[in-house]
């Protein structure tokens, strides 16, 4: 890592390639070559290669199914691929378990939040650190070998809560909290960690919108503190916001890379996201607003459910021109 | 009916070794099941590694007694990781099933008939192997009174040696609990990808506290056969470890004291209803019980007890409800 930049205005390229699937990047932190991952006779995760860029933030988009979670849980050692190498800053990855993984510095959050119910959030919290002597067995007696780390943890953690406006929270019991305030719990309890890569499955999802400029800024410093951020987001005003690079996935593969405002333009992003809606730029909140609108009128409309994704083309078409007819289509 | 004996024998059922043995096995099942989740359903097989390996190795192999004490400890922990190796990577649910046959796969080895030089079969093991511990009582001899009752140096240095280490583990559990060691189980029993996914060793800790567990009920096993000086393979059947989980639900899961309280709850409740039944009957206020349904019907009432107990007190008596606000 070089010394004396400022990576939240790092504007060297991310890559010296054409931007596209399997680009090589100036400076990656993952590389992954050919993982595959297939369940019975579906190709789960077929991905050629792909490189995650180092100090930068990444989103990792795709419809239902396109194998985010999938890749995740075999980047992190929580699924074993078939076939392929990956490795995370030089290191191997190939037949690592996952706990080793996190101590490598490649620390997940899981799309089903996972928070210990019956441990206080400041529990949680503790859990995450590292470099707890007590946490062995032989030292656990003696509260003398693990007291000190314990409080600089705790001095970790409170930082962090306040961060995450859960400092209210320390002491109830994690089960206690909303579904938003666990995905901030389970964040910031992965960053207890103090990882190198961060990554996030679905961070946004069921938090209060009052609360999401903050998350974005809490993401977007990750980058100052010198993590790299990996995530799977549906939001698109997130990833507009946020992200420096965009990963689209389809269908197990790696279908589209680059720049966020390149990437949503794209046709290929366009058709894998949302089939047939070509005219929409889905960074643009009017855009997707446009849509939502369009889709609220169709009885059939699928954003929601497991089928989203997947539309009628004919009956979209339909919609369009009676749009059109009325008048209300505010074509850019 | 006196009740003045019938509370004696009640209080002489809080102190017993028995008591003391059921305190142990069930606190190593709070390890187990309270604080990691691992659901143990063979702490039998664990209690019957200390009694058959203590009374083996003294029996046939004239081991002195710290010797015994050791082997038996060997032998848990061994137990403990055959159980564990296959198991413990994969759900709660096969430990339990693996247990609960493991548990009765050594109840069949020591009752085979080929192995009745060494494990006495179906009869068990007998002949002074509680000598050795015996032999080490500093009290002198004479009789002595606990409270209402009368016992021999014997039986009070085994009480004392039975309740001091019931102590110690209590004390030993208290400070692994508070200890971030601690927390790592407990977020595994909550979780354990996500605790996977902190960078901690999941396996190792549930190997650990299978072992820790594992040895109570071992010690436990010991226990409850040094004062009886007979070693009965019956005594080790699954009803021991169900037993068990009576006292652990009844003192509360998670919590260091409730084992100990639920196995006194547990013994006294026995006792009691045994004798204001046998009472009752003596004295013809129950005509259509003999003294051998009554004897049955006790542990009826131990299980109405334990219903009534699950509905309005469900986290046990000093369980915390908070916890179980969220289940």
């Amino acid at each position: 890592m070089a010394e004396g930049i400022d990576y939240m205005t790092d504007s060297r390229p991310i890559t010296e390639d054409t931007p596209g699937p399997g680009c090589r990047k100036r400076d990656p932190i993952v590389t992954a070559k050919k993982v595959t991952r297939s369940f019975g006779g579906i190709n789960a995760v077929d991905v050629d290669y792909l490189e995650i860029p180092r100090n930068k933030i990444t989103a990792l988009i795709g419809p239902n199914g396109a194998g985010k979670t999938t890749l995740f849980n075999l980047l992190t050692g929580f699924d074993t691929p078939q076939s392929g190498e990956w490795n995370f800053d030089g290191h191997s990855l190939a037949g690592v378990a996952p706990y080793k993984v996190a101590r490598l510095g490649m620390v997940r959050t899981f799309q089903l939040t996972k928070v210990m119910g019956k441990l206080t959030v400041m529990e949680n919290m503790r859990l995450g650190a590292t470099d707890q002597p007590g946490e062995s067995l032989a030292r656990a007696l003696f509260k003398g070998l693990w007291g000190g780390r314990e409080k600089e943890i705790t001095a970790q953690a409170e930082v962090l809560l306040q961060k995450f406006k859960l400092d209210t929270k320390t002491d109830d019991y994690a089960a206690s909290l909303s579904g938003g305030q666990r995905k901030l719990l389970e964040m910031a309890r992965a960053l207890m960690v103090k990882p190198r890569l961060v990554m996030l499955d679905e961070p946004m999802a069921g938090v209060n919108p009052a609360l999401t400029q903050s998350l974005l800024d809490h993401i977007k410093n990750l980058k100052a503190e010198g993590m790299s951020v990996l995530f799977v987001e549906h939001d698109m005003h997130m990833v507009r916001h946020v992200a420096d690079w965009v990963v689209v996935m389809a269908e197990g593969r790696v279908v589209a890379e680059g720049t966020p405002d390149v990437v949503m333009k794209d046709p290929a992003v366009i058709d894998a996201y949302l089939g047939a809606h070509h005219d929409v730029d889905l960074g643009d909140s009017h855009g997707v607003e446009k849509l939502e609108a369009e889709l609220s009128q169709d009885e059939e409309s699928v954003v929601g459910t497991e089928d989203a994704g997947l539309l009628d083309h004919t009956r979209i078409t339909e919609l369009e021109g009676t749009a059109r007819d009325t008048g209300t289509e505010d074509r850019r | 009916m006196d009740f003045g004996n019938i509370l004696a024998l009640a209080f002489g059922e809080i102190i017993s070794p028995t008591t003391a043995a059921y305190a142990l096995a069930a606190l190593g099942l709070a390890v187990h099941f309270g604080y990691s989740g691992l659901l143990n359903f063979g702490q039998a097989g664990f209690m019957a590694m200390g009694a058959y390996g203590y009374a083996i190795s003294t029996l046939s192999f004239n081991a002195p007694l710290p010797v015994a004490v050791l082997v038996a400890l060997l032998a848990s922990v061994i137990f403990a990781v055959i159980l564990g190796i296959p198991t413990l990577r994969l759900r709660a649910d096969y430990l339990a099933i693996v247990t609960i046959a493991a548990a009765e796969i050594v109840r069949y080895i020591v009752t085979t008939n080929s192995l009745t030089n060494i494990t006495g079969s179906a009869n068990g093991l007998a002949g002074g192997f509680e000598n050795g511990f015996f032999a080490l009582n500093p009290i002198p001899e004479g009789t002595y009174n606990v409270g209402p009752l009368t016992m021999s140096e014997d039986s009070l240095f085994v009480r004392l040696v039975a309740w001091t280490i019931v102590a110690l583990a209590c004390v030993t559990v208290w400070l692994l609990m508070r200890s971030p060691w601690g927390r790592v189980l407990k977020g595994i029993r909550e979780d354990e990808n996500a605790v996977r996914s902190l960078g901690k060793n999941v396996y190792a800790y549930k190997m650990q506290a299978l072992i820790i567990g594992g040895l109570m009920g071992t010690f436990a096993g010991m226990i409850f056969t040094i004062p009886r000086g007979a070693v009965q393979p019956a005594n080790y059947a699954t009803e021991l470890t169900f037993f068990l989980y009576t006292v652990v639900l009844l003192g509360g899961m998670a919590t260091v004291l409730g084992p100990v309280i639920g196995a006194m709850i547990f013994w006294v409740v026995l006792s009691l209803t045994q004798s204001l039944l046998f009472g009752a009957i003596e004295i013809g206020a129950i005509t259509f019980l003999t003294n051998v349904q009554a004897g049955q019907l006790r542990y009826i009432l131990v299980g109405v007890a334990l219903m009534l107990l699950m509905i309005f007190r469900p986290q046990g008596v000093l369980g915390n409800k908070k916890e179980l606000a969220f289940a």
